[in-house]
């Protein structure tokens, strides 16, 4: 059994009319803290404890990237946050950019999807594409090198 | 009778829905990706079930894998909650296919207003007024059209809903791209790359109907104003909507059960239209046939567990009140806490939550999955808790909502909790009636930055 919305609000005007300012409640199922705020109100924390689900585990934690030591001249392309790595505007459609391609500053080289939103990820600087590390498609973490550019001086 | 349910979503409309359904004696068995095996809503869930990896095209958006994990549990019906396949024909097909009660609208509606194009036909079919615009597959029939609407004009997703997909253009040199970008971004979230073109209205307020029907009879639950958004995401909604004329109110009621009964709707609905408060006109929107972020805010003024009235709905039962047993007490607010950096554009703002405070208390309620431990997976929406409060008046309402903010505080990860809490400071909010543009004026004009 878990503690209602309702039983909480009864349990705390309870706890108004008392001297007490915290009350803390442990059960099987959950740990449960009642505190007064700091101004007025009252605060809960929960910790819902107990699963009782056949759990599988699969997914390896990501290993640590190694630093990347780049040759001078050479830019590497960062995602600007973690999410999925997309080449093209949409599947089908020819890739922004190729090994080769002319990049200029402010133009888009690819997307990243996190939280179901497309994030434009820039060049940055004026130069050409060297390399694409990224698969696309691929879940990049935010140190992950998307592109290496070469800037041009 | 549903007896045991596979509740297909995650976050806190997971935790949301089994709480009714522990209620009504149904067991719940929850539906997880593998990054969400041990998050607080498997943690509360009767049993689990693995789905599939992380990434929701390959889980939480596969119909196969939610009808074969239904199957695999011996459930006999699905809630869907809001998002991921909550709007999709496809399982509902599969649904009856495989003899299971699915707690939502059925294959022909969804069909009906999961199609933006098709809902607005119906929507002027039933005497409602709509947003010129027009539908387009390519970014050049893009610009062909927008030359006739003018702009701004927004770009929508055909599949989308709730600022999904949604774009504003402010000239045609931004056109291609964005049309581009909008219909990827349809494609991965709805796999439907569709898009149409509509005429942005500058000062609108953003007003929906809740509405409640049985495939015959259909009743609405009054009205929320979700006008405080950002990029078309809404961030605080309340409940009625503040400083309207009578006779819009009651207007936007008649027209919301008219589309519906047009649709012989069955199950939880909220038909969204856009008010223009100065004119005293309302257009057309679109139709949510699924149950919405913020309906708490009508559970709390109505006194109705919507998630009851569904589940009785989708199991074939008739509406158990009439509308005039529909009363409205009191003035509700939600606030809705997401995991983001507000500093850095609001970028979303994944990780481990070291700290999970709540308000608690009369006239307080928080739907949340966050508790210390707790991670917030990158691959999922950025929505933490809702933070609703409750007062006799909306100017209680408000005074709460001050106290609970303050008493709320989230470590781990970045949140947007300041900026609910600057909001309650501006005249312009307090006053009420927000235009949906406001809330970005408010943000740009750099509130409680010292």
């Amino acid at each position: 059994m878990n503690l209602t919305n309702d039983d909480v609000q009864e349990i705390l005007r309870l706890m108004d009319a008392s001297s007490f300012d915290e009350l803390q409640i442990e059960t099987d199922r959950f740990k449960l803290t009642l505190r007064r705020g700091a101004h007025s109100g009252w605060t809960e924390e929960r910790q819902t404890l107990g699963s009782t689900a056949e759990v599988v585990q699969n997914a390896a934690p990501p290993s640590a990237k190694p630093a990347i030591a780049l040759e001078p001249g050479m830019v590497a392309v960062y995602p600007p946050l973690v999410g999925t790595f997309y080449r093209a505007p949409k599947p089908g459609a020819a890739p922004f950019v190729e090994v080769g391609s002319k990049v200029e500053e402010d133009m888009v080289i690819a997307i990243i999807e996190t939280m179901k939103l497309m994030n434009s990820v820039r060049a940055g600087v004026r130069g050409t594409v060297v390399e694409i590390r990224a698969q696309n498609a691929e879940f990049v973490e935010q140190d992950a090198v998307l592109m290496i550019l070469r800037a041009e001086t | 009778m549903i007896r045991r349910i596979l509740i297909a979503n995650r976050g806190e409309i997971a935790v949301r829905v089994m709480r009714t359904c522990e209620r009504l004696g149904i067991e719940t068995v929850l539906a997880a990706s593998d990054a969400d095996l041990d998050s607080v809503p498997a943690r509360l869930a009767d049993k689990v079930v693995r789905i599939g990896p992380a990434a929701p095209a390959k889980s939480y958006l596969d119909p196969e894998a939610i009808i074969a994990a239904a199957c695999e549990t011996n459930v006999n019906a699905i809630h869907p909650g809001y998002g991921f396949l909550s709007e999709n024909a496809t399982l509902v097909r599969a649904c009856e296919k495989a003899g299971l009660i699915f707690v939502g609208a059925t294959e022909e509606q969804l069909k009906s207003v999961g199609d933006k194009w098709r809902a607005r036909e119906i929507a002027e079919g039933a005497g409602l007024r709509v947003i010129p615009g027009g539908f387009v597959s390519s970014p050049a029939e893009a610009e062909r059209l927008a030359s006739v609407i003018g702009y701004p004009l927004l770009v929508k997703a055909v599949g989308g809903g709730g600022g999904r997909g949604m774009k504003r253009v402010a000239e045609p040199s931004a056109l291609a791209e964005t049309v581009s970008l909008a219909m990827a971004e349809a494609d991965a979230a709805f796999a439907d790359s569709r898009v149409y073109l509509e005429r942005f209205v500058g000062r609108g307020r953003h007003i929906e109907v809740q509405l409640l029907g049985d495939g015959d009879n259909v009743i609405h639950l009054g009205e929320r104003d979700c006008s405080v958004q950002r990029r078309y995401q809404k961030i605080v909604e309340e409940a009625p909507a503040p400083v309207l004329p009578s006779q819009l109110r009651d207007g936007l009621r008649q027209a919301a059960v008219a589309f519906g009964m047009a649709l012989r709707y069955r199950g939880l609905g909220t038909v969204e239209f856009l008010v223009d408060a100065e004119r005293g006109t309302f257009y057309f929107l679109e139709m949510n046939a699924r149950i919405q972020v913020e309906h708490p805010i009508t559970e709390a003024i109505t006194g109705i567990d919507l998630v009851a009235e569904q589940i009785a709905v989708a199991e074939g039962q008739k509406l158990r009140l009439m509308q005039d047993q529909v009363r409205f007490r009191g003035h509700a607010i939600e606030f809705r806490v997401n995991a983001e950096d507000a500093e850095h554009d609001f970028r979303p703002s994944p990780g481990t939550v070291t700290a999970a405070r709540f308000p608690a208390g009369d006239g307080i309620r928080v739907d949340t999955h966050i508790e210390a431990g707790s991670r917030v997976p990158p691959y999922y929406d950025s929505l933490l808790a809702k933070i609703v409060v409750q007062g006799a008046d909306r100017d209680d309402a408000l005074a709460r909502a001050g106290v609970a903010l303050d008493n709320c505080r989230i470590e781990g990860v970045k949140t947007n909790i300041e900026i609910h809490r600057a909001l309650l400071d501006d005249p312009a909010f307090i006053a009420g009636g927000v235009d949906t543009n406001w809330f970005e004026r408010f943000h740009t004009k750099g509130h409680g930055h010292d």
